[in-house]
């Protein structure tokens, strides 16, 4: 099935893949085979546009902002961008997010925490919030997701008192915005691991 | 219920009649035979003459007036199931029949129920079988309808067996090979009455299409297993060899893959009729139900499953029925079989109801009746528990507690069971009207008492598992976040609907089926109907931005919390409260209230944020999108539109790529360097109608993106290159200057979009008339856009729609 692949996928290059990520040698070639499919240019990379070609992507609510969210970030002269291409080693970096957590991992030392791990799962949720990356969700960043999330018969004013509610519950130091933490204490009886974990196929 | 009344009443004389009526019967053949006419009768009755049309008409009537009975009272149905108060109505009919006639002259005999009530429901659940959701979990329902049925046979069979040698049972006739001919009757889990019961629980789509689909395909099984161990009962004890287990077996794969062969053909014939049928539009509808009657009936001839043939005629033919008839006849063809199925439902009910009331059947075993009883229920549950757990190691998304108990729960006999039971042979099974009797009461437990128990088993259930505590608006936003994540990961990385063999039969499907059973006219339509969606799509964003324009301002545009204003429909009277209290609220909070004390003013402040609280988590709860993984009731035998889905769906849809467009405008006018350009080709500059989302949308990947980034190569003007006259920009084609997103795959221009950009070019209020008509086809002229680029460099929407800005 990797035969349409222009590149094929080295060894050195899988067994990277597999210490980074985790992942299992057969799926991480089951995925590349996915990749390569998805790459419409054949250049080793998927842009954004070919995220957007997944039809299903489009009655996802969410969907641009986790498209987002594959493509890594860059620091040019102090302007936060985002590189419009992605290549294998971050599609998988951004899908290790998602593996189901292991007994054996969790015991790892919390500096060197894999992707999987319930704080990174987190962290990958409160990015979807923070657009601008100031590690707070502000009032407006709130309301963008939720206009996102909820149907259009409700008013903004309506829209607007449910984020100030949702903040107000939140919130423990007084910011009105939402910090890291705030995030992971409002979260702490969610069994995140579950519900941000997805089976990959074998 | 005055209405209700008048039924009842009306109901009772009818009954009273049709005694009366057959007890005349006898005395009118007599006098009938002898009689020479003496006079001429100016009225005579006859009724020999129609005796059986009427009887048959009238007990079609009966049956539906009960229904009208029943369904008078909506507190009642939520509680029982229509089909178990059917089947109590039944009980009462056969009552008064009884009474009446001491002899049960009407049954449901098997030769009614399977040659004329069972084929409309079944053909009504192929046609209106949601068919990707079936083929991906194929897997599953195929193990639990074949594994599951044998193991619930087997398991019956023997321990029945089992019982009688220990002496449970008394003193029984019955042999082994009966008991597990007995067994595979009782196995099958029934269609009808699976969909009756479901209806009101509502289950998501996974565990509806599990058990539903199961209970279709499961008679494939049945037939086979009925059959092979009724020549088994024929040929006797000794006869049984391993050649006749491995003719068994074999038999197996024939009889199921033979019947599917049938229904298949016939659905096919069906598409192929369709496309040629456009000068009888009239009886159009007529050609579905009688070869999808003939697909039945061909594989009862050829002893082949039937079910499983009309099963696969209407699960084939939905799609290209619905593409090549005409609108009207596809409302028909869905109305008339679900009144149909319906009204077939309700006689096999209210015939089951009666044929109890019989007391020839009626022969009682305790120990034979409980045991079974007991049997078929704690064996369906470890089946049902143990396939799945096998299951489970493979499937992506896991089956539940909460479901796999539902799933058991849910393993209704019906009257399929019933009616093989009364086609056993009685010479060669002494006990057959045991057999009948104990079937009968399986059925009605589990319609009457697993239906009415199965949705506060359900409630409980849920209630149980779900979180006690409450919970806070961004948990609450956060979990409904995680399923989408989810949902677009499992898409993205191919989890769940791409797969090699989908892609291929896609591909097949596409480019030769399609070609072969859809008229031309009905595939382009295909294409157009999204065509239409997206220039929907595209016609919003204009009407949104010329909104923007008339108000003068483009702080609406910037504001992204209006975005979605224009789309705002009329709201609707609780939201109309909504507002009101909160308005109300806050008026009174607002308003100097200087003669109330500030306890009292706290208090209200407080009442105030309560009554905000709980709007604000009501309102959530209502209003939040649902996400694939969630509930959703998507089949109904009696209604059609259940699907809020779709409305759903199109809004996100919309929003979706109105946000693609203005991040994708933005992008050509922001920072980004132009791209290389992939391929563009010179003649498809010329192509007409841009098929722009039917591709994409219809998952068709191969598309590749060709002429798109010809735009790109414009993307060398930029910002602030000053004001530009259009009038004497160089003549550039109007496919350069159109804005095709990429993800919209071919780059072919659709007539009508331009002409809708040139209805907006006319609305707008200051564009120069010779601007007008120098460029009737420049859409998104880039030189009119360049007006704005200085006021508004990174707006979105300035380079698709030309505009002038103060």
């Amino acid at each position: 099935m990797g035969s349409r692949a222009s590149r094929l996928l080295r060894e050195e290059e899988i067994e990277e893949i597999k210490k980074e990520t985790g992942f299992s040698h057969s799926q991480i070639t089951r995925l590349y085979s996915r990749f390569t499919s998805l790459d419409k240019g054949e250049n080793g990379t998927l842009s954004r546009e070919d995220f957007q070609r997944i039809p299903e992507l489009a009655i996802n609510p969410l969907g641009d902002r986790i498209i987002n969210a594959f493509f890594p970030e860059g620091y040019f002269v102090l302007v936060i961008f985002r590189e419009d291409q992605v290549n294998f080693r971050g599609f998988m970096r951004t899908l290790a997010h998602f593996r189901p957590i292991e007994d054996n991992e969790k015991n790892k030392n919390p500096a060197t925490e894999p992707l999987n791990s319930r704080t990174n799962k987190l962290l990958f949720a409160f990015r979807l919030y923070d657009l601008d990356r100031d590690d707070k969700i502000s009032r407006d960043e709130l309301l963008q997701v939720l206009r996102m999330m909820v149907g259009v018969n409700i008013s903004d004013e309506q829209l607007g008192s449910i984020a100030d509610r949702t903040i107000q519950e939140a919130d423990t130091n007084g910011d009105s915005c939402i910090s890291f933490n705030e995030f992971i204490k409002v979260l702490e009886k969610v069994d995140v691991e579950q519900k941000m974990s997805i089976r990959f196929l074998h | 219920m005055l209405r209700c009344g008048y039924a009842l009443f009306w109901l009772l004389e009818s009954v009273l009649l049709i005694c009366v009526v057959s007890s005349v019967k006898g005395e009118a053949v007599v006098t009938r035979e002898g009689s020479n006419i003496t006079g001429i009768p100016i009225i005579s009755f006859k009724w020999h003459h129609v005796e059986t049309p009427y009887l048959v008409a009238f007990w079609v009537l009966v049956s539906f007036l009960g229904k009208l009975v029943i369904e008078a009272n909506h507190h009642v149905t939520s509680v029982i199931p229509e089909s178990a108060l059917l089947i109590c109505f039944g009980f009462i009919l056969g009552g008064m029949i009884w009474a009446a006639d001491k002899v049960q002259t009407f049954r449901l005999t098997p030769t009614v129920f399977f040659f004329y009530l069972l084929p409309q429901v079944i053909l009504d659940a192929g046609y209106h079988m949601p068919n990707k959701l079936f083929f991906t979990n194929l897997g599953g329902i195929l193990v639990h309808a074949v594994i599951g049925t044998c193991w619930n046979a087997a398991s019956l069979g023997l321990s029945l067996w089992g019982c009688q040698m220990g002496g449970a049972m008394g003193d029984l006739d019955i042999g082994l090979l009966q008991y597990l001919l007995f067994g595979s009757l009782m196995a099958a889990v029934d269609p009808v009455a699976v969909i009756a019961v479901f209806e009101q629980v509502h289950v998501n789509d996974v565990l509806f299409i599990m058990v539903f689909g199961e209970s279709l395909l499961n008679d494939g099984v049945t037939v086979v297993l009925f059959n092979v161990f009724d020549a088994f009962v024929s040929l006797g004890g000794p006869k049984i060899d391993a050649a006749e287990i491995i003719k068994g077996i074999v038999s197996f794969f024939v009889v199921a893959f033979g019947g599917s062969l049938v229904g298949l053909v016939f659905g096919l014939l069906i598409s192929l009729l369709t496309r040629c049928t456009k000068n009888i539009q009239i009886i159009e509808p007529g050609f579905i139900f009688v070869l999808g009657y003939l697909s039945y009936l061909t594989a009862e001839m050829l002893s082949l499953s039937a079910i499983l043939s009309i099963v696969f005629c209407g699960m084939c033919c939905q799609k290209y029925i619905n593409a090549n008839m005409d609108e009207n006849s596809v409302q028909t063809v869905r109305y008339a079989m679900k009144a149909f199925a319906n009204g077939s439902e309700t006689i096999i009910f209210v015939f089951l109801g009666i044929s109890a009331i019989d007391k020839v059947i009626w022969v009682w075993n305790t120990g034979f009746i409980l045991l079974t009883l007991l049997f078929v229920l704690v064996y369906r549950f470890i089946g049902v528990f143990f396939l799945t757990w096998i299951l489970n190691r493979y499937r992506l998304v896991p089956l539940e507690f909460v479901d796999q108990v539902i799933m058991s729960y849910g393993g209704l006999r019906g009257a399929v069971a019933y009616g093989l039971a009364v086609m056993l042979d009685e010479n060669k099974i002494k006990e057959k009207n045991l057999m009948v009797c104990t079937t009968l009461i399986v059925v009605y437990f589990t319609v009457i008492l697993q239906g009415i128990t199965m949705k506060p088993l359900v409630m409980w259930l849920k209630v149980k598992r779900a979180a006690v505590t409450e919970v806070s608006l961004l948990e609450k936003l956060t979990n409904k976040m995680f399923n989408h994540t989810l949902v677009a990961i499992e898409d993205i990385s191919g989890q769940i609907g791409h797969n090699y063999m989908r892609s291929k039969w896609k591909y097949f499907e596409e480019n030769w089926m399609s070609w072969i059973l859809m008229k031309p006219s009905a595939r382009k339509k295909q294409d157009q109907v999204f065509d239409v969606f997206h220039q929907l799509n595209l016609k919003d964003a204009m009407e949104y931005v010329t909104e923007g324009e008339r108000r003068g301002s483009l702080e609406f545009v910037r504001n992204e919390n209006s975005i979605i204003d224009f789309k705002k429909k009329s709201e609707s009277e609780s939201f109309d409260i909504n507002n009101a209290n909160m308005s109300n609220d806050h008026g009174a909070i607002r308003d100097p209230i200087p003669s109330v004390s500030l306890e009292m003013h706290e208090q209200i402040m407080k009442a105030v944020r309560e009554a905000e609280a709980i709007n604000a988590h009501h309102l959530l709860d209502q209003h939040l999108y649902k996400s694939r993984k969630q509930h959703r009731h998507r089949f109904s035998r009696s209604h059609f539109d259940i699907n809020r889905d779709e409305k759903e769906v199109q809004e996100i849809f919309q929003r979706t790529m109105r946000n693609r467009m203005k991040s994708f405008t933005s992008a050509k006018m922001g920072v980004k360097p132009p791209k290389t350009i992939v391929k563009h080709t010179q003649k498809e500059q010329q192509q007409k109608p841009m098929k722009i989302l039917s591709r994409s949308f219809l998952g068709s990947e191969g598309d590749s993106a060709s002429g798109y980034d010809q735009s790109y190569m414009r993307a060398t003007y930029r910002a602030g290159a000053g004001i530009e006259n259009p009038a004497f920009m160089p003549d550039l084609d109007p496919m350069d200057l159109l804005q095709i997103p990429p993800w919209l795959g071919e780059s072919e221009l659709d007539s009508s979009m331009v002409a809708l950009s040139h209805r907006a070019q006319v609305d707008l209020p200051r564009t120069p008339s010779n601007l007008r008509r120098l460029a009737p086809l420049r859409i998104s002229t880039r030189s009119t856009a360049s007006f704005t680029l200085e006021n508004i460099p990174d707006t979105q929407h300035a380079c698709v729609f030309p505009q002038n800005c103060n």
